[in-house]
């Protein structure tokens, strides 16, 4: 497989390293991820075949079908693919600070920080989608903002960051249960919809704000991956090689958090995307450090595929993609604690 | 005797008539607040008058089941640290509440349980399973703390979404478990008291017998050997105490997290380290401070009440924080 090894490109004074394998993976992903993406579009209670959805798309399909693609379901899967990548990014950053597979937005409570923040809006103020978004948002980053805070003691430590965020989603998860029992049963049946995870029903108005937060925050987290991955050396190493550690980790958290806060806003927060897509990612481009970009494009490729299989599996809009992915990423976790165990590395 | 010995001593009478004072308030704080000569009126001469009726009927089998649920609990909690020789170890953040909840929604949904005294079961029956399961899956004897706390959390992941998905189907099943997720002593009844004390009275009485081997056990296994405890049987004897325990207090009051947690920390700090004596004062304390969050959560939002089980995360959380940030923990 010697055609898979990196290779070196130079010109005269530019030099730039291509890793050939994790440029074919990036490739192979994003092309399963449109593909489905297609399939997608044509699910649901009208069906279309692909090669319709594809005419439509370019802007041939009849009237009935450019509504149908155009208003309903085109906007959920982009909301799909940019809430995958966004949450995968946002967790390969968090892996890569903690030094640990385990240490997740998920795990550290980032999503039942949001969860809080909704559930305010939606229990106490009867907030509409907006403000419930707004809420989420708020929830989230302030408990990033807490965790950080709170696991900062010169420096962050790997265990003490998932500790603290362990402890941090207890917390709010009694909070959430709280308020759960102050609502009335409408508005519970609304906050246990909204803490699953939902694409149902996504338009316009919430890809707008995600692409533009992804647009400004992605390539500037993409900015930091050098930095990044030497950091997994160790602070020491990662300052002798010239990276500012402070300033590389708390851009490149910023950066999560806000990703994080903001795919939930759109979505609900969608368990697991974020802890499994950047392992998926590692272990396909076997790359040895944080690979943002594959991360991304698996984190997209898994949400859009999860979403087609729940609508196959439990019928049109019966449950959302938050259930599949919770239960599937729990048993996730458990097995790489497993395998990490093996590996002796936990 | 030792003066350290007598001191210990007292501080247990101590400690016992503080459990006094907080049981006598739990009986007189609350949405109709009773005097205490109408406790006493109450409690000695029944005479069925208004008062006499809250106390009898309400206050006391909800504090009687602060009392179980308290000390199995603190119990379970200090057991585990021993076992898995982990001190952040609680019953509530390694998945048993996730196991008990994924039981009771199914017994909700698919066998349409509608009473706490029917849902008991159910939870304990979950509670046991998932125990074993995080015990083993978090390494056995081997655990790290980390682990532990990881594999809880996964397991208590994957079960979450098998509950939304039937909370999300059943919205029945919805409106009755949102009541029991959240840890509460209100629902409180003769029955669920009489359900719950043979599990906590034998897992108390268990507890209690393995103070000594499992102080050898704190030594490592091969000292234990030398000292005369066999590790093995010490281990499942630990395990049974904690699922009796956990499962009792978690089935009659729904989950409540860091009450297992934080009692033993804050018992040796006084008692050190030798379980004899942690046992014991875990015992009497751990219904003082439930009872004492109970009383609090009464009394912040009266005529409403915040459920215990928010009030302890509230004020455990914190706790629980602090120990991970100590520097004697950062190494772990």
């Amino acid at each position: 497989m010697s055609v898979l090894r990196s290779r070196v490109l130079r010109t005269q004074g530019l030099s730039v390293r291509v890793e050939v394998r994790a440029v074919l993976v990036v490739l192979l992903l994003v092309a399963v991820a449109l593909a489905v993406s297609v399939v997608l579009v044509g699910t649901g209670d009208y069906p279309l075949s692909p090669a319709e959805v594809v005419r439509t798309l370019t802007g041939g399909g009849t009237a009935a079908q450019e509504f149908v693609v155009n208003e309903l379901r085109l906007p959920r899967v982009l909301v799909a693919l940019l809430v995958g990548a966004a949450l995968a990014l946002s967790g390969a950053v968090f892996q890569s600070v903690s030094r640990n597979p385990l240490g997740s937005p998920d795990v550290l409570g980032l999503g039942q920080g949001s969860t809080v923040g909704a559930l305010l809006v939606i229990v106490l103020l009867k907030g509409d989608p907006a403000a419930v978004a707004a809420g989420a948002l708020a929830g989230g980053l302030l408990t990033g903002a807490a965790i950080y805070l709170l696991a900062w003691q010169k420096g962050v430590h790997g265990h003490r960051f998932v500790l603290v965020g362990i402890a941090t989603s207890a917390i709010l998860v009694s909070v959430i249960g709280y308020l759960l029992t102050k609502a009335d049963l409408t508005d519970a049946a609304r906050a246990t919809l909204w803490m699953v995870g939902s694409l149902n029903g996504r338009d316009w108005s919430q890809v707008w704000p995600l692409l533009c937060v992804c647009a400004v925050l992605v390539p500037v987290l993409l900015g930091q991956a050098r930095g990044l991955r030497m950091l997994e050396m160790g602070e020491d190493a990662a300052h002798a090689l010239g990276v500012r550690v402070g300033r590389t980790r708390l851009t490149a958290l910023t950066c999560a958090v806000l990703l994080a806060a903001g795919a939930t806003a759109a979505a609900g927060p969608i368990a697991f995307v974020a802890l499994s897509a950047p392992q998926i990612a590692r272990r396909l481009t076997r790359s040895p450090g944080p690979c943002l970009v594959a991360a991304a494009c698996t984190g997209a490729t898994l949400l859009v595929t999860a979403d087609w299989a729940a609508q196959r599996l439990f019928g049109a809009d019966r449950l959302p993609v938050g259930v599949l992915t919770g239960m599937l990423g729990g048993c996730y976790l458990l097995w790489l604690l497993y395998a990490e165990r093996k590996g002796g590395r936990v | 005797m030792p003066r350290r010995n007598v001191r210990r001593v007292v501080g247990l009478f101590v400690s016992a008539g503080l459990l006094l004072l907080v049981v006598a308030a739990s009986f007189a704080v609350g949405a109709k607040q009773v005097p205490l000569d109408q406790v006493w009126h109450g409690l000695f001469h029944y005479s069925g008058k208004e008062t006499d009726v809250v106390v009898r009927d309400v206050r006391v089998p909800r504090t009687l089941l602060g009392l179980l649920a308290g000390a199995a609990l603190g119990l379970a909690g200090t057991v585990m640290q021993a076992l898995t020789r982990n001190p952040l170890a609680d019953p509530g953040l390694f998945g048993i509440s996730a196991g008990a909840a994924a039981a009771v929604v199914s017994g909700i949904s698919f066998l349409g349980v509608t009473s706490l005294d029917g849902y008991v079961w159910f939870a304990f029956a979950g509670a046991a399973v998932v125990s074993a399961v995080v015990y083993v899956l978090g390494g056995g004897r081997g655990a790290s703390p980390v682990r532990l706390a990881l594999a809880g959390t996964a397991v208590t992941a994957a079960l979450n979404g098998y509950v939304f998905a039937v909370e999300l189907t059943d919205s029945a099943a919805l409106d009755r478990m949102r009541f029991w997720t959240v840890g509460s002593l209100a629902s409180a009844n003769a029955t669920v008291v009489g359900q719950v004390a043979p599990f906590v009275g034998a897992g108390v009485v268990l507890a209690l017998a393995l103070a000594r081997p499992l102080n050898a056990m704190a030594l490592g296994d091969d000292q234990a050997r030398a000292l005369g405890t066999r590790p093995t049987p010490t281990r499942v004897l630990g395990l049974a105490a904690v699922t009796l325990l956990c499962g009792a207090a978690t089935a009659a009051c729904g989950p409540v997290v860091f009450v297992g947690l934080m009692v033993p920390h804050a018992v040796r700090s006084f008692t050190g380290p030798d379980l004899r004596w942690v046992l014991p004062y875990a015992a009497v304390l751990a219904p003082v401070l439930l009872l004492g969050t109970d009383i609090l959560g009464r009394a912040v939002a009266r005529p409403s009440e915040l459920q215990v089980g928010v009030v302890t995360a509230l004020v455990g959380g914190p706790v629980f924080i602090h120990l991970v940030r100590r520097r004697r923990m950062a190494r772990l």
